[in-house]
């Protein structure tokens, strides 16, 4: 998405001073997929590339229901079909609807090393502005979910943007716009959370007593958010994380990596500077000349 | 017309400024994208996205050149075991009193520590660096992978300019080395200070006769 003068970021990528946020009284918003109401039937997916005018390259059949297979610069969202044999032996067909999760605490937006590629509006919404993208893939390492994909072409890396453009205007995401069943429900995060636990309440009447909204703390939280029949388990639903913090190697390479980094050079710069100014240049003597000179001329003598 | 000893040879300097301006570009086009202070300096290889295109290729170039100088020097920056007492004595040499120290080969051993410190960082950043470029290598390794890559590869990076500091800031401070790396040649009276035990193998004939020439 580009810019159109924001003023309400609460974070901007690789920036040391405080981003432009007067605007910042708005309400936190939440996208809510349920998965046990979702069909797989894609609607989802069509409507994302229709909003966005994004075109996957035709693939080629892999076996499943899932189409294109993964994530790429022109597929932001995607039914992952994963089909799983529970306890009693009966066939589950778990469908879940992938791409960005709009974190809290936005691992993509800690690693990005251009200042602005990543912003967080105060509605929480990450978004990424293209054009300052650099295409280094440092996102893809900062994220915990695997969302960001590197464009071959441009070089520059995409997600599902929630929307923003529309979510501005005040219409809700493509996505939620087209699914028929009502499974993807977008509004502010507390009312989100009241209408998963009135679901979750249904589903567990209904014999799903592990069903639970899915909305992990490790990231401060999500701005996409899932019910889930088996919230005990997220695994199950096409490698949906377990607990998914950014890893501590990135929290060490952008966090204590870089005021140490830049204080262990500086600190070698001013003891040479101080050394310099205390001790003075080594220099060569007269003396040193002659007793050099000596060396050499008494091996001339003496072949 | 004086005596001078040839240091380092046409070869020897040739390869070790290129490495030199290499290193100078790494430095500075890795730091633009490390440090989000420091980004302003991708503005001196033409903005961020020439920054990341470019990095990688020359450091594809300073492995080359810094090859070439590990086939050059090696040799003479084997240890020994006055190097550990040189380290021993490193007071009395930072404070321009080198008579304390025990007489110096033709390295001295902050040198050869400079010189393996290198030999370590320089493949490390090469082969993390390949990890993390993403145009080529992005979906080579795994993510996780990755991660670790780009944090040793900043690491490394660190310790590298730290050495570097050390020493372009001994280059300065012991007068007339930068010459000795530029034209090439020291006066007796430098071999003589700071390289005892060398000029002495020098005027015993120990190394090529050619290294000790006339100069106007």
């Amino acid at each position: 998405m580009s810019d159109l003068q924001s003023q309400d970021y609460i974070r901007r990528s690789a920036s040391t001073m405080t981003p432009p946020s007067a605007r910042s009284h708005e309400d936190e918003v939440a996208k809510l997929i349920d998965v046990s109401r979702c069909i797989g039937c894609k609607a989802c997916q069509s409507a994302c590339m229709e909003w966005n005018d994004l075109r996957q390259e035709v693939g080629h059949f892999e076996g499943s229901y899932q189409n294109p297979n993964d994530l790429s610069p022109s597929v932001w969202t995607l039914m992952k079909f994963a089909e799983y044999e529970n306890e009693q032996g009966n066939l589950e067909w778990l469908i879940r609807k992938d791409g960005c999760m709009h974190c809290e605490d936005p691992g993509c937006l800690k690693a990005c090393p251009a200042p602005g590629a990543i912003v967080q509006y105060a509605n929480g919404i990450v978004d990424f502005i293209s054009d300052k993208c650099i295409g280094c893939g440092y996102c893809v390492k900062g994220c915990p979910f695997d969302i960001p994909r590197i464009s071959k072409t441009d070089h520059k890396s995409y997600k599902c943007t929630l929307c923003s453009d529309r979510v501005t205007v005040g219409l809700e995401p493509a996505c939620v716009k087209a699914c028929p069943t009502g499974a993807i429900m977008f509004g502010t995060k507390t009312d989100m959370k009241h209408q998963a636990a009135e679901r979750i309440v249904d589903l567990k009447s209904r014999g799903f007593d592990k069903a639970g909204l899915y909305d992990p703390a490790e990231v401060g939280g999500t701005h996409v958010m899932y019910v889930l029949h088996h919230a005990d388990k997220p695994s199950l639903y096409s490698g949906l994380p377990d607990k998914p913090g950014i890893s501590p190697m990135v929290e060490a390479w952008k966090g204590v990596m870089k005021p140490l980094a830049l204080a262990g050079i500086a600190l070698a710069t001013v003891v040479g500077f101080f050394h310099y100014m205390i001790k003075g240049p080594n220099e060569v003597t007269e003396a040193d000349e002659a007793e050099g000179a000596r060396v050499l001329d008494e091996t001339e003598k003496t072949p | 017309m004086k005596t001078v000893i040839v240091r380092y040879t046409t070869m020897n300097r040739v390869n070790h400024w290129i490495t030199a301006i290499c290193f100078v570009l790494m430095v500075l086009s890795g730091l633009s994208m490390f440090h989000p202070m420091l980004y302003w300096l991708s503005d001196l290889f033409g903005g961020g996205q020439w920054t990341r295109a470019v990095h990688p290729w020359i450091g594809c170039v300073l492995l080359v050149s810094y090859l070439g100088l590990i086939v050059q020097f090696w040799r003479e920056n084997l240890w020994h075991r006055e190097d550990t007492q040189w380290v021993k004595s490193i007071r009395e040499v930072a404070d321009n009193d080198e008579e304390g120290a025990p007489p110096v080969g033709r390295n001295n051993a902050g040198q050869k520590l400079v010189f393996w410190s290198m030999t370590l960082l320089i493949p490390v950043l090469f082969f993390t660096g390949l990890v993390i470029w993403e145009v080529y290598f992005g979906e080579a390794t795994p993510i996780p992978v990755q991660r670790a890559a780009a944090l040793i590869h900043s690491i490394a990076a660190v310790l590298a300019i730290i050495v570097w500091v050390v020493h372009v800031y001994a280059a300065i401070w012991v007068r007339d080395s930068v010459r000795a790396m530029t034209q090439g040649y020291v006066t007796p009276g430098w071999a003589w200070r700071h390289h005892r035990k060398w000029l002495k193998e020098l005027a015993s004939g120990q190394h090529d006769k050619n290294l000790i020439r006339k100069r106007p």
